[in-house]
């Protein structure tokens, strides 16, 4: 086991090392042209060569990459062209919008992907079975941004249930600092009317991407509940005479639950990636669309300090899964 | 004489195909029963089929051309003239569905025909000679994997210039690890076989144990799996076109008409609504086909209905 989570980790800082490469390659070596993008396509020599000096550009593609390592260790990307500030200081204020967005989400995936998903292994083939088995292949067949468009819709324009966009209500401050999350902010600051401000604004893209999340987690539910209540030792719990409902969640939902552990965690994950479209459509201001909006103006430090974030935090998540599981299940051996 | 022989021959091996191959036909008849049985599969079938025809045949199906614009019939609603309406500049919304049929599938075999013998080719490498090569090859699959697949389809896009041809290339460069890993695993698995220890034995080349022995196992593997994954790559790509870093207009593509019809949402729902509605059918199709193929193709599974 130790020497597993020994190796697991040692695979960790190569993966690291390797996205960090990677975004250098793709940002420094096969870029459309940055400059001119900010510029225009008319700009005057000096003036593209003055910016090129600025960005670093002008430099041999090995000092490039040196200096760009180094900007890394410490954390520092430069400025970012569209905002004008400092990237670094930029995510700090983007990321944690995203974080909070994502725990809503994997909240509401976790109750109701969990419950829906027990329901559905215990009336096998049954109405309930069949309806919750439509409704996660719809659910994982959905792209994100189109139903975002419709919740916006009919939850903004007709039901008046969800503010139009950003993180909280222009007449409503932002909490003092502390995590960065809204929602614990104000609590700690016990500022109720701006944690339900932040709640409101959070709920129209928490249950879009929770939905799509919910369908997973049901569907790993699901069929991992089956594989086990068909197992011997689920028919002589019932012989024995124990209630159903000790049998399904002492019993079988316990022994259930790794793949379900391992399915969230992987969750996690994908929402770093559906909140990228999530955040775009319902205009929330976090690393998502910071991100998509720094490619659109090809934007190059923003655009490394986002991406590297962004697969730093999915590396990591997938560090814990795997970790996770070797130190769930009794079995696997390493 | 010597003839008459021959055909004699010729004759009883026609006759005895049947015989000869009666376990591939039970297991043909058998996969087609399945298939048959299964009604979430028909209905993906189903889609998949009518996805086809609408892509193979959109010049003749489609009412309208779906470039052409004309500006007299902007966002008309839906009506018997245009069944879903028309979009900004007054095309006619379903033929260009019909023609954004076309454009999905080709994404998902232009990225398919590019990673099926990529994966398979670093894959069967790193399964079957192992050692440093094995370690290159996986690691750095790795660290594609580390990255959210839209999140890096989005960034190479983006270098390369948004584009139809882009997105393929980048959709590709983030799927190959999947299969390399794939292929990687069924060679180590039947690497140790006795019948590969026999063929060794025999002399016969790596090339050869390779190319007769391993590989066809591998593709029926690999092939299982991107049914599995067609679906997820028509949503990716839709997402890259609906964030502007894929398809570019005129392209008939289904995210692009979302994303335009973006700014149409609240007084003419029609557009941004039909080509969402789309792209959630096309994936759903290929999402129950996959899910249908793997069950069948699942031996467990497949003792257990006999």
């Amino acid at each position: 086991m130790v020497k597993y989570v020994i190796k697991r980790l040692i695979l960790f800082v190569i993966v690291i090392f390797g996205v960090v490469t990677i975004t250098f390659f793709i940002s420094h070596v096969i870029p459309a042209d940055p400059v001119g993008a900010i510029l225009g396509e008319n700009a005057p020599q000096e003036l593209v060569e003055k910016m090129e000096r600025q960005l670093g550009l002008d430099l041999p593609l090995g000092q490039q990459y040196t200096r760009y390592l180094k900007g890394l260790i410490n954390w520092n990307f430069g400025i970012s062209l569209r905002t004008q500030k400092q990237v670094s200081e930029d995510l700090r204020v983007y990321f944690p919008a995203t974080i909070e967005l994502a725990l809503l989400a994997l909240l509401i995936a976790i109750i109701f992907g969990i419950s829906i998903g027990i329901i559905s292994a215990v009336k096998r083939n049954q109405w309930p079975d069949n309806a919750s088995r439509v409704f996660s292949l719809v659910g994982i067949s959905m792209p994100a941004f189109w139903l975002g468009l419709l919740f916006i819709l009919i939850l903004y324009y007709h039901l008046g249930l969800i503010p139009a966009g950003g993180r909280l209500s222009p007449s409503i401050s932002s909490p003092p600092m502390v995590s960065g999350l809204y929602l614990l902010d104000s609590l700690i600051a016990g500022q109720f009317r701006t944690f339900w401000d932040a709640l409101y604004h959070l709920l129209g893209p928490a249950l879009v991407l929770g939905w799509i999340q919910t369908a997973y987690i049901c569907r790993v539910t699901r069929s991992s509940m089956l594989e086990v209540l068909n197992e011997e030792y689920i028919r002589t719990a019932r012989v024995k005479g124990l209630k159903e409902k000790v049998v399904i969640f002492k019993h079988a939902f316990r022994n259930a639950s790794i793949p379900v552990l391992t399915m969230i965690g992987i969750s996690f994950g994908y929402m770093l990636e559906g909140s990228v479209l999530t955040e775009t459509v319902f205009g929330y201001p976090g690393l998502g669309r910071y991100a998509v909006n720094s490619f659109l103006s090809l934007d190059l430090n923003a655009v490394i300090g986002s991406v590297t974030l962004i697969a730093i935090c999915y590396a990591l998540s997938n560090l814990i899964v795997d970790l996770l599981y070797a130190a769930l299940d009794p079995r696997i051996k390493y | 004489m010597v003839s008459n022989l021959a055909k004699e021959n010729f004759q009883n091996w026609i006759a005895s195909w049947g015989k000869r191959h009666s376990s591939e036909i039970s297991d043909f008849k058998e996969t087609v029963y399945l298939i048959r049985k299964s009604p979430l599969t028909m209905v993906g079938l189903a889609v998949i089929l009518i996805l086809t025809i609408m892509a193979i045949f959109a010049p003749y199906i489609a009412p309208y051309d779906p470039v052409t614009m004309h500006l007299d019939n902007r966002l008309a609603s839906p009506s018997r003239a245009h069944l879903l309406g028309t979009d900004e500049l007054g095309r006619d919304i379903l033929s260009r569905i019909i023609y954004g049929a076309g454009v999905a599938l080709k994404i998902v075999l232009i990225v398919l025909a590019i990673d099926l013998p990529l994966g398979i080719l670093l894959g069967l490498a790193a399964g079957y000679f192992g050692g440093w090569i094995d370690e290159i090859i996986m690691r750095t699959a790795d660290i594609f994997m580390a990255f959210p697949r839209l999140i890096l389809a989005m960034a190479i896009g983006t270098a390369l210039g948004p584009s139809l041809r882009n997105t393929m290339i980048a959709i590709a460069l983030t799927m190959w690890p999947v299969y390399a890993r794939l292929a990687r695993g069924e060679t180590l698995s039947i690497k140790e076989r006795t019948f590969i220890e026999a063929e060794r034995a025999l002399g016969t080349s790596n090339f050869r144990i390779l190319v007769f022995n391993i590989l066809p196992i591998c593709i029926s593997t690999l092939i299982v799996r991107a049914t599995l994954d067609m679906g997820n790559i028509i949503r990716i790509a839709a997402g890259m076109s609906f964030l502007g870093l894929g398809a570019q207009p005129p392209t008939p593509d289904w995210g692009l008409m979302v994303s335009t019809g973006r700014n149409f949402l609240v007084n003419q729902w029609w557009v941004p609504t039909f080509p969402g509605f789309a792209i959630l059918l096309a994936v759903f199709g290929f999402n129950l086909l996959g899910d249908g193929i793997r069950d069948i193709s699942d031996p467990h599974l497949r003792r257990g209905r006999q």
